[in-house]
């Protein structure tokens, strides 16, 4: 079944096409890579479809609905959830409030001493068990991150977006942010993913979709995109073609 | 425990105008009316950190209320009319306000209070032909004292209970990330149109409880903006994301004023201006956490020694 569908969805700002005329689905439990070079507008679409940015042209329909007019508070409570390309701790919450912001609001939400057990599952699961108590402004940029990840995860999302959740890893951490995003791929919950780690992309997704200056170049099973030529001129420049 | 400390401490305040005279009973008044508007405050400005300045336009509304209506209802009614009269003006300006960000918030709050004073001047001197109006109410020193401990209770409760509540919690986070916020199914304008409408009712009903005391009401008298920024210091000293910051921040700075205004009539903004930057430059986060911090350290000290 199609859990997300974007058809000929473009961002314009000012002047500048940042996305131009994306179109793709994504099947329900589908893990799927969505790469480009800088500035090719992975971010600008991953914003659109959580409703950070309303899209300019194009619409966007999560499990057939149209979601390209509505808030983010109501595609988050559709089972969209995501983290973001620069972490967005709150700051002045500890890092248990963090994710009981999600659990609270989220469309069944959970509160009181329910809301307790599951923050620290949740805490435990990405590997900051224990910590519910500590104020976020404490945590190191990867925990930071992982906090988010815990974060998104508590609003129970059927659409997870990862916009470049494993930059940054060191090799030993990478290798257990790619085993946490396989177990939550195991659960069910379909994943877009951003990222520039090749090996991260091979080793969790089936499927690639690519972009290059706003549109998309490729789309298919990872190995044959990661081979084509296209692909191989966007980000590394004519001479390697 | 706490809250049986806490009902101590209202039976024992309660019974401070059977032997408190007049004078220390009116400085009783003072406190306990900028204690509810401090706390009503920093209620809603708190977590978010928008720092309204509007403060005395609902107060003023509150006490205008009860010197236009006194004469034709009975009290509790009027009492109730004024806290309807502060909703409406308070979901009217959070619809419009609620969007704009830091400055713009201060600014246009800060415009609504000069505002409000202007139509009620306007509708007093072309409607009804009179600026000026005399409240004749059967109410004395105590009485006042009374509904004014009434109204504090009240309002730490409600403190207390949005500390504790989703509600609270969404507050806190739309004030770290209003982004973060939508994206995880808080509706952000209904919430803090929520917050922003019982602060202003609480606000609105302090000026209306208070408005006997002055027999004599005028739009420059209550809707004196002065109100509104020592609202601001005192919650700011107090630490304004503390269930008793603001009260706290309320007592010495409410005394201090009154005894700086006897003795220094013509210094006394003056010495409010520097006090209120001196405040926010040096003690960001209130005394209460200042304190703790040095506190913890001086702790830390000894633990090592
Ligand atoms: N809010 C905005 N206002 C104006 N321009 C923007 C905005 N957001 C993104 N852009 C521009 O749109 C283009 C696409 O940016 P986007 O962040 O989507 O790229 P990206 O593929 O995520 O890149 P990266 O890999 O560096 O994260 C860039 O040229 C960027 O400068
Ligand atoms: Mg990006």
């Amino acid at each position: 079944m199609t859990l997300l569908s974007l058809k000929s969805v473009t961002k314009r700002f000012g002047g500048l096409t940042a996305v131009n005329g994306l179109s793709f689905d994504l099947l329900e439990g589908e893990t799927v890579g969505l790469l480009g070079p800088n500035g090719s507008g992975k971010t600008t679409a991953l914003n659109m479809i959580s409703g950070y940015l309303p899209v300019s042209d194009g619409t966007i329909a999560l499990a057939g609905d149209a979601i390209s007019t509505l808030r983010p508070e109501r595609i988050a409570h559709r089972g969209v959830a995501r983290t973001f390309q620069l972490v967005r701790a709150l700051p002045s919450l500890s890092v248990g409030e963090n994710v009981l912001a999600a659990l609270a609001f989220r469309k069944e939400p959970l509160w009181g001493k329910a809301a307790e057990t599951r923050i620290a599952d949740l805490l435990a699961d990405v590997g900051l068990a224990g910590r519910a108590g500590q104020p976020a402004d404490s945590l190191t940029y990867i925990d930071l991150k992982r906090m988010e990840l815990a974060r998104a995860l508590a609003s129970d999302p059927r659409l997870l977006l990862l916009d470049e959740w494993l930059a940054g890893l060191n090799p030993t951490e990478l290798r257990a942010g790619i085993d946490l995003i396989t177990s939550l791929r195991q659960r069910g919950i379909t994943i877009l993913l951003v990222e520039h780690v090749m090996d991260a992309v091979r080793a969790l997704c089936s499927r690639c979709i690519v972009m290059n200056a706003g549109s998309k170049i490729a789309d298919g099973p990872t190995a044959e995109v990661l081979a084509d030529a296209e692909v191989i001129r966007a980000y590394l420049g004519d001479d390697h073609a | 425990m706490k809250f049986v400390l806490a009902l101590v401490a209202l039976v024992a305040l309660a019974f401070v105008p059977s032997f408190a005279g007049p004078y220390p009973l009116g400085l009783g008044i003072g406190v306990l009316g900028y204690g509810v508007l401090a706390t009503a405050w920093a209620m809603f400005s708190g977590p978010t950190r928008y720092i309204s300045l509007a403060t005395v336009a609902f107060f003023g509304l509150g006490a205008y209320t009860v010197a236009v209506l006194s004469e034709t209802l009975p009290y509790p009614v009027v009492l109730f009319v004024a806290a309807v009269i502060g909703l409406v003006v308070a979901l009217i300006v959070g619809l419009a306000t609620l969007r704009l960000a830091g400055i713009y918030f201060v600014i246009f709050t800060f415009g609504l209070t000069e505002l409000v004073r202007q139509l009620v001047t306007y509708y007093e001197v072309n409607v009804t032909r009179t600026l000026g109006r005399y409240v004749f109410l059967p109410l004395g020193p105590e009485h006042i004292y009374w509904q004014l401990l009434a109204l504090l209770a009240a309002t730490l409760g409600m403190a207390y209970w949005v500390r504790q509540s989703r509600i609270g919690l969404a507050l806190r986070v739309i004030g770290d990330d209003p982004v973060v916020a939508s994206h995880l199914g808080i509706r952000i304008t209904r919430t803090k149109l929520t917050l922003f409408s019982i602060s202003c009712v609480i606000m609105t009903l302090a000026g209306a409880i208070q408005a006997p005391r002055w027999t004599y009401i005028e739009p420059s008298i209550v809707f004196n903006p002065t109100t509104s920024f020592l609202v601001v210091i005192m919650a700011l000293l107090g630490g304004p994301n503390r269930l008793f910051g603001p009260l706290l921040g309320a007592v010495p700075l409410f005394l201090l004023f009154e005894w700086l205004s006897a003795n220094f009539p013509n210094h006394y903004s003056i010495i409010l201006g520097l006090l209120f930057i001196a405040i926010v430059f040096v003690l960001p986060n209130g005394v209460l956490a200042a304190g703790e911090s040095l506190w913890t350290r001086l702790s830390r000290r000894e633990a090592r020694t």
